[in-house]
């Protein structure tokens, strides 16, 4: 049996056993509390960079299939989990979660006492780390760690974005017989989406809800943009630190008022800047599927799925333009907000799910409306 | 929107006695919502027969009525009360049941009193099959198929539609009967047939199988501006077939992915909203195809159930405060989480540990019953443990079952595999290691279970691991197997056995070595944010988190699983353990395994341990904690049998010596002491063999009583009227008693019997109570009906009685409670037993006097004396405890779950639970307490008498006056005669075996209202059980001792004199109520 090491920053080292891919890999040693869908969070793009600490001590219970992916591989770094199941056992798996990520030269650290890992990042911050199958040399592998460049200030959305253009036409499927998803509205808008590290689910959704997907590079210029006649703009999640997004946020800028415009996670953390905003790092950030948030107006509380280490600063929003809708009832940290004048809103958690709640799925239809109230006043 | 304040005093209705299905889950609700209106500002009226729940306490309400659950004494208490309101939702069906009663006969609307938590429409969608099944329809779910049909050719054409099998129900037959299966065609056509016929309207419903299918819960609650959340998923171990009850259960859900459990999430939340549960908790149940993912929905509970307490104990979120607050206005997000402190409740829980329960059967006590586990519910209990992993949580969750074997122990046979394997039953996961260990693979395991490969697979890992170990040794095991063995669940205990050393010797390696247990918390959050409260599970992990105090503090042992015998009355004692602990200045720590008690909530104590309540595991707590003292005397058997050996590991127990306990136990010495205080006892011996038993019974003359020591609740236990019987009960005890000698006592016919509580400090004693039985001697004590003050018994008895307990309580040296049995027989006053711990009756007597007697014991075990606690028992501390009005308690048994079950009372208890009579006279009491037992005595109609001889006398006593009470008698041959003799005019029937018409066929016609029946001995003995199966079947009520119909005649004379009255307990005792 392998053995892994997996060693933070701040000098502690965890032993367990290592599946999966053989292998050293650095990165932000991060945790998600979500019970279910391992699969999906091993494929959200957002995860560029990072060490996923899975809290759900009980993990690849029910494999991997090929319907759940968000992106097409694995984003983490590594995985790092209590107890990883030998078998798959669901009726939609394909192979085994430790074959799934071994293919994609994935290491995983299991038998970790990830509570205490937990507590740790909780207690002290997000802190880099080094997981390692191949070195038994702790001290090295902290020195390693320490040597990583740290995620604030990283910009990796670019690293991540498709290097050209696609359309994506697939809505969202049943995953099962009893599953009632009605059918996909007609293609009647055309959005364009900025792909910072989108995730499957959005832009099925954004199908599923009537529109026709391009996606385009993180790079892509407000002209190009234009260019290819949107009804709306869609702006998505992605990895890294969004303040190094200065051109992306200048285009987005120009942008604004043009189109209707829907962002998510990086996406809402772009719009904020655009519109001169700032953000910061959460110390631990908010990773997993049951954050409380409050809808202002509404006055309804959505159980959200999140996965973001960063975060807009409300004071910093332009409160003669800007409408703050929502809320974390946990930290009361901004979750999103829309523009009073422009059609723009934007969200910090993920309405798209996957894995996660399907509670907040109504913003895809409030940017669907943006859209159509938008064509209606142009025509 | 906040707290409502136009409503000002809220009635609630608890869910009576604990019966199968129903169990103190309940009472964790009530107390949970009692505590939660009353911390709000509401004033709380309650209604609950049951008198061993902590929500029946003063404390829990403004006014309590311990009065039967029936309409007419519902009404008096609204008629009284005048709530604005009625939360219907936490107590169990029958609170539910109670609720819609009351609503539907208009005495809701005609007292202005508003149904809270669940309104009536919403309930009856929920729990009408067919409305259920249009509901979920209309918002797209999807139910099993099924389809009413009046004649063989549908159901058939059905059939041949959805595939086989079909389940098969017949509308409107009692109990179901003539429902079943059908695997094909052929039982098809028999069983449809015959249900039509049965059915009265000629109509059978047909419905799609579900057999095999995996199994899901979801606990959710919603508020009234619409946020719903999910608390928690649970997986069934055993798939569709088995009652949920009766399933191994896991939390959270581990075989679905995010979609399928999305999928399920919409589901539960689009049900929860159809159905219109608008505020408060609901269960959700689904049927996953394995195959193909199909999800149905299979039945909603639009209230507070034991999945919800098993929720709020798996996740730490307190479902029925919550509910409660949701009831009363509040939203979810207007709540805190207790354990976070400052995020909201409006959230969803996420676990980093996972959590077992496991049901507790006895079937042992039912002989007669084949046990096999199917959709009506057979558990009496459960254990609950929480793991790092499945694996650790499921040895863990084994070894709190407390079954009194070891898992090798057993005798199994590899024939069987195949049988147990395929149809459910209790010893199912003994035999699926079984089968591992002998080689069988998941896929062949998979196929006779149908269980998740998932949980085959870690079962066969664990039963691997074991093999494994078995190879190393004491001395060859190194720190890496002794750490992997403990992360995997393994018990010091069974590593011991495998390396056929001292459990202890393994401890003692293990923590030389440094692998000891932590402690983890359960936080709602998996440490996402801090937790300020602990509750906590111990693991083999890297960080303790237990974080112990500096205060003084003592450590109370809970007592596991309910069992018959060992039920919720000793969870009572614990909890108010806790409580005076608490207000003597002590951290309370609590350790206990059982999910569905107060005790294990986490606020009723100052810590909370969720443990099995083994000597490993209680020493790791110890170890931990260092309390100054731990009780042992209030958790029944269980800490009883961990005192010694806990004593010698040196720790400091409070309260009665645990020598001295032990020595009320040990035949010889216990002898010798009453001997020496010369207090008269049946003449008894001891055996060890067959041959000694023969011998000893022979010597002190027949009737003889036989059991094995150690027991409670009467396990095991007969009267043997000669040595036939007495050998046949050598050969099956030994079984139960192991290297113990078994116990013989002549038994004392007809005499009888008195329970007595007292309380000791080693000098004064205090006597409780005086409990006169109401079946003679010779029945458990715990299946007998008893009163209080005690009735017929002579003063000069009282006397020695008092006398003798006195004596007892100082030479044993007792601090704290004590419980002796006596016997009463032609003047003589004999001691039975001693038990110098608290008993079942500890909380009836607490709620007769007024007095918290485990508060009163818990200062003494502090060192304090009666004489300085004296204000908390009406300034005494010594003499007998006055009681204000007559209290009869009386006992609930589980017979019509058991068909076919003789349901004649013995020595082996068999009752469930309990309930409470208050009355201004001794029929009154009675009378209601029978109501409140499911069993009331009818106040007109026919009676049906046949005595034998010995008691015809005094029968034709009863007979005169039931029939100048306007009562019809019908009578067999020999009791006949003695009417006519005595001119009581009557009629005949036939004894079973003489003819037809005869007494059954009475019964079953419904021509008979009330049944004494005592017994001629062993050549009447298939009449006997014929007429009184058909008692339980038809619920008639069914008295076999003359004492009994004494006091059955007493309470037929005061339902047709005395009124429907009620007194709360703040009334009777006339104390102020405190806010809890």
């Amino acid at each position: 049996m392998k053995k892994a090491l997996l060693a933070l920053e701040d000098g502690t080292v965890f032993e367990g056993k290592g599946f999966g891919a053989s292998g050293e890999r650095g990165g932000e040693v991060v945790f998600n509390t979500a019970i279910t869908g391992y699969q999906e969070i091993f494929t959200d793009p957002s995860y560029a960079g990072q060490i996923v600490v899975l809290t759900n001590p009980q993990i690849g219970n029910y494999g991997a299939n090929s319907a759940d992916p968000e992106a097409g591989r694995p984003y983490i770094e590594g995985l790092v989990v209590r107890d990883l199941s030998p078998i798959a056992s669901n009726w939609r798996s394909e192979e085994t979660a430790e074959a799934f990520l071994a293919r994609s030269g994935i290491p995983i650290a299991s038998e970790i006492d990830t509570r205490a890992l937990v507590r740790r990042i909780r207690i002290h911050g997000a802190m880099r780390g080094v997981l390692s199958t191949e070195c038994d040399d702790p001290q090295k592998l902290v020195e390693k760690a320490r040597s990583i460049p740290p995620m604030a200030g990283q910009e990796l959305a670019t690293k991540v974005s498709a290097r050209e253009r696609y359309v994506w036409e697939e809505p969202v499927r049943p995953c099962s017989p009893s599953e009632r998803v009605p059918p996909p509205a007609p293609p009647e808008r055309h959005v364009v989406a900025f792909d910072f590290g989108i995730k499957r689910n959005i832009l099925r959704r954004l199908v599923h809800a009537g529109c026709r997907v391009t996606v385009v590079p993180a790079a892509t210029r407000a002209e190009e943009v234009l260019a290819l006649e949107p009804d709306g703009i869609f702006l998505s999640n992605g990895p890294g630190d969004p303040e190094p997004l200065e051109g992306p946020a200048a285009e987005v800028r120009k942008l604004i008022g043009k189109r209707p415009m829907f962002g998510i996670c990086l996406g809402h953390q772009v719009l904020a800047l655009a519109l001169g905003g700032k953000t910061f790092k959460l110390k631990f950030g908010h990773r997993g599927a049951n954050h409380p948030v409050l809808h202002y107006e509404r006055n309804v509380v959505e159980i959200t799925s999140q996965n973001h280490g960063f975060a807009v600063d409300p004071d910093s929003l332009n409160a003669n333009e800007i409408d703050l809708t929502h809320i974390n009832l946990n930290d009361q940290t901004l979750e999103g907000f829309r523009h009073r004048s422009h059609p723009l809103l934007c969200v910090q958690y993920h309405p798209e799910a996957a894995p996660g709640p399907h509670d907040s799925r109504y913003l895809f239809d409030d940017f669907i409306r943006l859209i159509d109230e938008w064509r209606g006043a142009r025509a | 929107m906040p707290r409502r304040n136009d409503i000002h005093r809220i009635m609630i209705v608890g869910s009576g006695p604990i019966v199968i299905g129903q169990a103190c889950e309940f009472d964790y609700s009530g107390t949970q919502a009692c505590k939660a209106l009353r911390g709000d500002g509401y004033e709380v009226v309650l209604i609950n027969s049951n008198p061993a729940t902590i929500m029946t306490d003063p404390e829990m309400a403004n006014s309590t009525y311990v009065e039967p659950l029936t309409l007419e004494y519902a009404e008096e208490v609204i008629r009284k009360e005048r709530p604005d309101a009625l939360l219907s939702t936490v107590g169990g069906q029958t609170g539910l049941n109670l609720a819609v009663e009351l609503a539907e006969a208009g005495i809701l609307d005609k007292y202005g009193v508003e149904l809270i938590g669940a309104k009536l429409e919403a309930i009856k969608k929920a729990e009408d099959r067919l409305l259920f099944k249009d509901a979920m329809r209309k918002v797209g779910l999807d139910v099993p198929r099924s389809v009413l049909v009046n004649n063989v050719e549908d159901g058939v054409a059905f059939a041949e539609r959805t595939g086989y099998p079909v389940i098969l129900r017949p509308s409107f037959t009692l109990g179901g009967s003539g429902g079943g299966i059908a695997y094909n065609l052929e039982e098809l056509r028999e069983i449809l047939e015959k249900g039509l016929e049965l059915s009265p309207v000629h109509e059978v419903l047909i419905e799609e199988s579900v057999l095999g299918w995996k199994e899901f819960e979801l606990e959710v609650m919603r508020d009234l501006a619409d946020n719903a959340i999910v608390i928690c998923s649970i997986e069934n171990f055993d798939p569709m077939g088995v009652h949920t009850g009766d399933s191994i259960t896991v939390a959270p859900a581990q075989t679905l992915t995010d979609r399928e459990y999305q999928m399920m999430r919409d589901a539960a939340l689009a049900c929860l909203r159809e159905i219109g549960v608008d505020t408060g908790g609901s269960n959700v149940q689904f049927a996953i195809h394995p195959d193909d993912g199909r999800m149905v929905i299979i039945e909603m509970n639009p209230r507070v159930s034991r999945s919800s307490a098993l929720a709020s104990k798996a996740t730490g979120f307190p479902i029925a405060k919550i509910a409660a607050k949701l009831a009363v206005g509040y939203r979810l997000d207007e709540i805190k989480n207790d354990i976070t402190r400052k995020t909201p409740a409006c959230f969803e829980p996420t676990l980093d540990y996972v959590v077992v329960k496991i049901p507790r059967w006895q079937f042992e006590k039912f002989p007669g019953t084949e046990p096999v586990l199917g959709t009506q519910m057979k558990s009496v209990g459960e254990v609950m443990a929480i793991g790092r992993t499945f694996q650790q949580a499921l040895a863990k969750g084994m070894r709190s079952l407390e079954s009194g074997k070891s898992s090798d122990a057993d005798e199994l046979d590899e024939a069987l595999i195949p049988k147990r394997l395929i149809t459910p039953n209790p010893e199912r996961l003994k035999y699926i290691r079984f089968a591992f260990e002998k080689g069988r693979t998941v896929d062949e395991v998979f196929e006779m279970t149908s269980i998740d490969r998932w949980f085959l697979t870690q079962v066969k890992e664990a039963v691997e691991l074991e093999k494994e170990l078995a190879q190393e040794s004491l001395e060859s095991a190194d720190k890496r197997r002794l750490s992997q063995a403990k992360r995997a669940g393994v018990s010091d205990r069974r590593l011991a056995r495998l390396w056929k050393c001292d459990p202890l010797a393994v401890r003692r390696k293990r923590l030389e070595m440094g692998v000891r247990a932590v402690f983890n918390r359960v936080d709602t959050c998996a440490a996402e944010f801090e937790s300020f409260t602990p509750y906590l599970y111990s693991s083999y992990e890297t960080e303790c988190e237990a974080d112990p105090s500096g205060r003084k503090k003592v450590m109370i042992l809970g007592s596991g699983p309910n069992r018959i015998g060992q039920g919720i009355e000793f969870d009572y004692a614990c909890c108010h353990a806790s409580f005076a602990l608490q207000d003597f200045g002590y951290e309370s720590i609590m350790v206990n395994c059982n999910p569905e008690t107060v005790s294990t909530d986490y606020d009723t104590s100052d810590r909370l341990y969720f443990e099995p309540l083994t000597l490993e595991e209680v020493l790791n707590i110890y170890d931990t904690e260092k309390p100054d003292g731990v009780i042992i005397q209030f958790g029944g058997q269980t800490p009883l049998t961990l005192a010694l050996p806990l004593k010698r590991a040196g720790v400091p127990i409070i309260g009665t010596d645990p020598e001295n306990i032990d020595l009320a136990e040990d035949r010889k010495l216990f002898g010798k002491l009453l001997e020496d205080l010369q207090i008269p006892t049946p003449p008894n011996g001891s055996a060890t063999s067959m041959e000694a038993a023969c011998e000893v019974a022979a010597r002190i003359g027949y009737p003889v009583l036989v059991r094995p020591s150690y027991v409670l609740g009467g396990r095991a236990m007969v009267i043997a009227y000669d040595e036939d019987t007495v050998r046949r009960y050598m050969r099956e005890a030994v079984v139960f008693s192991q290297e113990r000698p078994v116990l013989i006592d002549r038994f004392l016919e007809d005499a009888l019997e008195v329970d007595v509580d007292a309380l000791s400090d080693g000098e004064d004693v205090l006597i409780a109570g005086i409990m006169e039985h109401i079946e003679e001697a010779g029945v458990h004590s715990g299946d007998s009906s008893c009163v209080l003050p005690a009735i017929s018994i002579a003063e000069k008895e009282l006397e020695t009685v008092k006398e003798y307990t006195t004596k007892l309580a100082r030479a044993l040296n007792v601090v704290g409670l004590m419980n002796v049995q006596y016997a009463i027989k032609d003047g003589v006053v004999y001691v039975l037993e001693v038990n110098p711990r608290a008993s079942r009756t500890v909380p009836y007597v607490s709620k007769a006097t007024g007095v918290p007697l485990p508060k009163l014991a818990v200062g003494l075990m502090l060192g304090k004396k009666l004489k300085e606690l004296a204000e908390l028992a009406h300034g005494m501390s010594s003499g007998v405890l006055p009681v204000p009005q007559f209290f009869v308690k009386s006992p609930v048994f589980p017979f019509h779950k058991f068909p076919g079950v003789d349901p004649a009372l013995g020595p082996e208890m068999r009752s469930t639970g309990e309930v409470m009579g208050v009355g201004e006279n001794f029929g009154e009491a009675f009378a209601k307490a029978q109501l409140s037992a499911g069993a009331p005595l009818p106040d007109k109609g026919r009676i049906f008498i046949s005595v034998n001889d010995r008691h015809k006398p005094e029968a034709v006593r009863i007979a005169r006056q039931m029939a100048e009470f306007g009562f019809e008698l019908v009578a067999t041959r020999g009791t006949a005669a003695a009417l006519a003799a005595a001119g009581i005019p009557h009629k005949r029937v036939f004894k079973v075996n003489e003819g037809r018409p005869n007494v059954v066929d009475l019964i079953k016609g419904g021509q008979a209202h009330l049944i004494i029946y005592t017994s001629a001995g062993a050549t009447s003995f298939s009449d006997e059980q014929a007429i009184r199966r058909t008692a339980v079947f038809y619920r008639v009520p069914c008295i076999t001792t003359m004492s009994a119909a004494r006091a059955a005649a007493e309470a037929v004379a005061s339902r047709r004199r005395d009124p429907i009255r009620i007194w709360s307990l703040q009334q009777i005792h006339e104390s102020e109520p405190t806010v809890a």
